[in-house]
């Protein structure tokens, strides 16, 4: 064989040809970027983390300032795209996007409702190369399920997620959990088995946005969440192979902060409709400079922009994560969340057992059990369309 | 769409930490007929000049081997036919360390055995 590969050596005896995540996270570059195309959906989730200030985002970029984001994007180093919103397919360029991104190398993954998937669209969508579909229900049956979306829309996504597998693509199913579904988690997986889903994300329900607005009324108690965790702990072992199950803590209830987005300004970065750059979806909610690709690349946003500086490595950390031994592990957590609970987002996360702000959480986590009811409290839904001209 | 935010870091988090063996089929022998699962995407990052693996959540930097190795997993080859292969183009191709890969990203679901022949 004559190939070009010879040039290269050939693996080391102590050290096998192994694949390299550390790599990443040392190199400055991003890995993926979140893409929220539209803010508008026909649903409106409680839970929903799109911004309570849902009318700033009117205003969004252009199909040709897409392309430059993507473009500049690529070039930066992000390598997976995830095209979300709102409802992206609510998006007429939608196709146009993710073939141009497909030409730029990215692994294009659509996060949808599924609501405006025909099939027409689907073998568009296929056909220019997307990737990966991940479909969001609410709960296993329609009933529950339209209730929470705040419309009709069950029985689209089921027969969306039968043309997304008909097509042959892979298909993750996500479940926001909260209060009022949480106790369903068993049919739920019994559903996603029936539509031979190759993931299911169940996420408990993150406080942004307008999740942050319900948040009294959609924590769950601790109860339904042994049991939803004991009904998870078994269907992985019967689905081992088959059905991956994500299974994503809720962290009012952890010892420690979730690692948010991989560390501020370190893998990921959000672009919102109307152009902002952000290090994480929640973080408009910040006190903070602005960036925005219609005023500077994404090239210097990402590396030099106030924003992306503030947080990023470890020198703003306060006690007790500067001195921390997790704080390469979880960097002190989430600075949205310490901005929403403390008012201050250079604090550590009140989620973590040692903050000394931990006590704002630990009476969250009482008040929601001591409530009994499931369907306590007032939830708000977001607006439907969050966009008064949208049709 | 809302819980974005943590998913992504929690699960990547959670791939790169699984051990190996920690999944039911992931053992990986000589006869073993490896391919890449069909979520994942091999390409070339001309940025970091490296090639990579790519799925809806994770993000694999291969080495030259690595991607030599993956390109010749086609479901069909077994793992002996993967390192007699690669004899052709490296002077030493230690079977173990093949196999090694191999099992590590069939934990982490990169990868699949096929168990049918002709399943194309
Ligand atoms: S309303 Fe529901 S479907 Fe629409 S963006 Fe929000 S969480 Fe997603
Ligand atoms: S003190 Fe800070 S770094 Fe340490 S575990 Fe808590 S949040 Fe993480």
């Amino acid at each position: 064989m004559s190939s070009p590969a010879r040039r290269h050596p050939p693996p080391s005896t102590e050290a096998p040809p192994a694949s390299r995540g550390d790599a990443l996270r040392a190199a400055a570059q991003p890995v993926g970027l979140l893409a929220e195309l539209t803010y508008r959906c026909p649903l409106s989730c409680p839970y929903c983390s799109n911004p309570v200030t849902l009318g700033d985002y009117h205003d969004e970029l252009t199909t040709a300032q897409w392309q430059r984001v993507l473009a500049e994007a690529q070039e930066l180093g992000v390598l997976q795209l995830h095209l979300s919103g709102g409802e992206p397919l609510l998006r007429r360029d939608l196709v146009e996007l993710v073939a141009g991104a497909r030409e730029l190398g990215f692994y294009t993954n659509l996060i949808t409702s599924a609501l405006g998937l025909s099939r027409r669209r689907a073998e568009q969508l296929r056909a220019a190369g997307l990737d990966h579909v991940q479909i969001s229900i609410q709960a296993d049956e329609p009933a529950l399920s339209d209730r929470i979306a705040g419309t009709p829309s069950f029985q689209r996504k089921i027969e969306a997620a039968h043309i997304v597998k008909e097509l042959g693509w892979p298909l993750t199913v996500n479940v926001v959990l909260h209060r009022r579904n949480i106790d369903r988690v068993a049919a739920v997986l019994d559903l996603a088995e029936e539509l031979a889903a190759d993931f299911i994300e169940l996420a408990n329900t993150q406080y942004y946005g307008w999740a942050w607005r319900n948040h009294g009324a959609l924590l769950p108690n601790r109860t339904q969440l042994e049991r939803a965790e004991a009904v998870v702990r078994a269907a992985r072992e019967r689905l081992k192979g088959r059905m991956e199950i994500v299974y994503v803590l809720p962290d009012y209830y952890s010892r420690y902060p979730k690692p948010c987005m991989g560390g501020w300004g370190k893998q990921q970065l959000t672009v919102t409709p109307n152009g902002d750059v952000l290090p994480c979806p929640a973080a408009h909610s910040l006190p903070l400079p602005r960036a925005s690709v219609r005023e500077d690349s994404l090239a210097w946003i990402w590396a030099l922009s106030p924003l992306f500086q503030r947080f990023r490595g470890t020198d703003w950390m306060p006690e007790p994560c500067r001195s921390c031994e997790r704080r390469e592990i979880d960097f002190g957590g989430c600075r949205c969340q310490a901005f929403q609970l403390t008012g201050d987002a250079a604090r550590t996360d009140p989620v973590c057992h040692l903050s000394p702000d931990h006590d704002i959480v630990a009476e969250k986590v009482r008040a929601a059990n001591e409530r009994t009811g499931i369907r306590d409290g007032v939830l708000t839904p977001r607006p439907h369309r969050g966009h008064p001209s949208s049709g | 769409m809302p819980s974005i935010k943590p998913i992504r870091t929690e699960k990547r988090v959670r791939t790169e930490k699984r051990a190996v063996g920690e999944r039911g089929s992931t053992a990986m022998t000589s006869s073993s007929r490896p391919k890449l699962a069909s979520h994942m995407r091999m390409r070339f990052d001309p940025v970091r000049q490296q090639h990579v693996l790519l799925g809806p959540e994770s993000v694999v930097v291969l080495n030259q081997t690595g991607a030599d190795i993956l390109a010749v997993c086609d479901g069909r080859r077994t793992v002996a036919d993967i390192v007699a292969a690669l004899r052709g183009r490296y002077d030493r191709v230690i079977d173990e360390d093949v196999r090694l890969f191999l099992a590590r990203l069939a934990a982490k679901r990169c990868v699949e055995i096929c168990v049918e022949i002709d399943d194309e």
